[in-house]
């Protein structure tokens, strides 16, 4: 039995066989390719083999410090097979010929040069089909990063082992349903498979540093959720005890199914409004069983991802009609599409490739405004959604002023469009801001002018105050939530928001932390979002609480300069 | 078309090193240049082909250039079998 330590990201105890996902156990599957999209293929295979180089060119300066000049020539070798016309010309040939995809025309080549190499008697020069290979592989990789895996072939209830998932992944992690948890090497509490796991409610552990080596397919596993704990090939106690402790957790739960429905008070009688973070993907039948006080942040990308060409007015409006009608007319905050550089290039859009730090580069409002008729599009869907008169726009990674100004400009063209087709807007959305970059924090109160709430991002918030970027294992350990920054800056927004009577919401890993929650509360903030899966767990614990002793602790945090301090006395006022 | 009869002298054979050189070289030009060796042909602009041929010291190869520059790649190709690839 080996117990290792990990980060927490999703709640739940998952008791069953491992399933490893290997990154180079890739399955490809021949795709028919339609001849007006093969020029299209042909460039996917071209831009492989351009990151392939690059790729290359840093393995080979990583070896010449590393191994020394001698070592570094294999990889002129491998530049060499790369220019191979077996590559350059054969697959692409075998590309349009026969219409195939990119990754199984690749593949095809390989296998073929692979079966000539065998028939080598001399060892030496049979040996080096494994330079082919291993350059083929590379290829590969870089074709099919976000392409398929295996996960859908999944036959029986398995505990998922990888050393990182991407997001499609975790897209056929909720198709199979055969998924009981999973823990990872990479991510942290608010990675995007952690947010996922939350979402879906499985357990999950992630940032567990080289799991995906020490365990093998159909291993018994543990994942705890709870605690941040994997424990590989349990004893029989110890999965006892395991199953008990689920058993607690599902009792639990069947309790805090009663709290559905009754307000969300404080034990002193402080009223708190907390609703939800949805995803379009979500189930609308769970939104409605919850009974929340609405929704606070309506996630939108996953409308954008894995897919050609964005959704149009009308696929979008189906969506918000949907979910604005679900919450009993209830507030609705629908966030614009908050999608980077690498989901543009999918969409047929010609966007930044290979962004050297992605999290301060295009995404979120800052591509919409280089985009505009993709803001237009969205804008207007939710324009024509609002017949209930429930709805709110949020806009992502806002930084400065001129940016709400060019929305608030885009909204007027909306506007327009909208009265010239004869379509009569009863009721304009209130139009806000997350709150996610310092700049926004320190000047919010010169946007309070241009807008009407506020709500705090928290997890890109904590990221960008605190330089440390949460998905980099090196550093995630310095990515902190009660650190005295965040919270005085968390401050800053809520003081200048209510003085110009503006409401603050927060939504983020803060909001669904017991503690963090909290602090959040004491400061003043209005609403909290969080996890539809996170919901009753947290309103039981804001109905456990006391609001006097929260907001009278509060104040005292921001004068801290650690944050055990700020955890400590949390915890004491909790009690 | 040119074709002329090489013997492949150095000690190691057209292992990985010299198998990149000779495409290396023959990438540079526009005529079309083959190398054939017992009843395998391949393509010399190849470097997989050229490892493929397997050829070791004294084995004996064909090679054979065609088009715009034949002349000028056949000479440069086979200068570096009598270079012996630099061999140390």
């Amino acid at each position: 039995m080996i117990i290792k330590k990990g980060v927490a990201a999703s709640i739940g105890i998952a008791i069953g066989k491992a399933y490893i996902i290997k990154e180079d156990n890739i399955l490809i599957k021949q795709k028919a390719i339609p001849k007006e999209k093969i020029k299209a293929e042909v460039k996917r295979f071209k831009d492989a083999l351009d990151k392939t180089k690059k790729d290359l060119d840093k393995l080979k300066n990583k070896i010449l410090i590393v191994l020394g000049k001698q070592h570094a020539k294999l990889i002129d070798v491998h530049h060499l097979i790369l220019k191979d016309p077996l590559i350059t010309k054969e697959v692409i040939n075998l590309i349009v010929v026969q219409g195939i995809n990119a990754e199984f025309a690749l593949s095809k080549v390989l296998d073929k040069t692979g079966a000539d190499f065998e028939k080598i008697q001399d060892e030496f020069f049979y040996e080096r089909k494994h330079d082919l290979f291993d350059v083929g592989k590379k290829i590969i990789l870089n074709l099919v990063r976000k392409e398929v895996i295996t996960l859908d072939k999944l036959k029986e209830d398995v505990i998922v082992v990888a050393h990182n998932l991407y997001p499609s992944d975790t897209l056929h992690i909720r198709e199979s349903h055969k998924v009981l948890g999973f823990c990872m090497d990479l991510g942290n509490k608010t990675s995007h498979t952690a947010i996922f796991a939350q979402s879906i409610g499985i357990p999950a552990v992630v940032g567990l540093s080289d799991i995906s080596h020490q365990i093998n397919t159909g291993d018994n596993l543990i994942i705890d959720g709870e605690q941040g704990v994997v424990i590989i090939s349990p004893t029989e106690e110890v999965i006892k005890k395991y199953r008990e402790e689920k058993e607690r957790l599902y009792e639990e739960e069947s309790y805090f199914q009663r709290l559905k429905g009754i307000p969300t008070v404080t034990r002193d009688g402080h009223k708190v409004t907390l609703m939800v973070n949805i995803d379009s993907s979500d189930n609308i039948k769970d939104l409605k069983d919850l009974k929340s006080d609405g929704v606070g942040l309506f996630r939108t990308e996953s409308l954008y991802i894995n897919r050609k060409t964005p959704p149009d007015v009308k696929e979008q409006k189906a969506v918000y009609l949907s979910v604005a009608k679900a919450v009993n007319k209830k507030t609705v905050i629908i966030r614009t599409a908050d999608i980077g550089g690498d989901k543009v290039t999918d969409l047929g859009i010609k966007g930044v490739k290979d962004e050297e730090n992605p999290f301060m580069g295009l995404r979120g409002i800052r591509l919409f405004i280089k985009y505009p008729d993709m803001l237009r599009t969205q804008l207007k869907a939710i324009y024509m959604s609002n017949t209930e008169n429930n709805i709110k726009i949020m806009i992502p990674m806002v930084s400065s002023l001129n940016e709400i100004q060019f929305v608030k400009e885009i909204c007027s063209v909306v506007k327009n469009e909208l009265a010239n087709e004869g379509f009569i807007l009863e009721n304009v959305p209130e139009l806000g801001i997350m709150v996610e970059t310092p700049a926004a924090a320190l000047t919010v109160d010169s946007f309070l002018n241009e807008i009407d709430f506020v709500s705090i991002g928290t997890n890109d918030l904590v990221q960008y105050v605190l330089a440390v970027d949460r998905m980099n294992p090196y550093v995630s350990n310095l990515y902190d939530p009660y650190h005295p920054a965040v919270l005085r800056l968390i401050n800053v927004v809520i003081q200048a928001a209510h003085k110009k009577g503006k409401h603050v919401s927060a939504c983020g890993e803060m909001a669904s932390d017991p503690l963090a929650m909290c602090i959040l509360m004491g400061l003043g903030v209005d609403s909290l979002s969080v996890p539809m899966k996170m919901y009753l767990r947290v309103k039981h614990k804001i109905c456990s609480s006391s609001f006097e002793k929260i907001s009278s602790m509060a104040q005292s945090l921001l004068g801290m300069g650690k944050s055990e301090e700020v955890k400590e006395a949390v915890s004491e006022a909790m009690k | 078309m040119i074709k002329r009869n090489i013997k492949v002298r150095n000690s190691l054979g057209i292992h990985a090193r010299p198998a990149g050189m000779i495409a290396n070289t023959a990438s540079g030009f526009e005529c079309d240049i083959k190398i054939i060796k017992d009843s395998l042909e391949i393509n010399a602009k190849s470097i997989m082909g050229i490892m493929m041929l397997a050829a070791g010291q004294g084995s004996e190869i064909a090679l054979i250039t065609n088009g715009k520059d034949e002349k000028e790649a056949s000479e440069a190709i086979n200068s570096l079998f009598e270079t012996g690839f630099d061999e140390e």
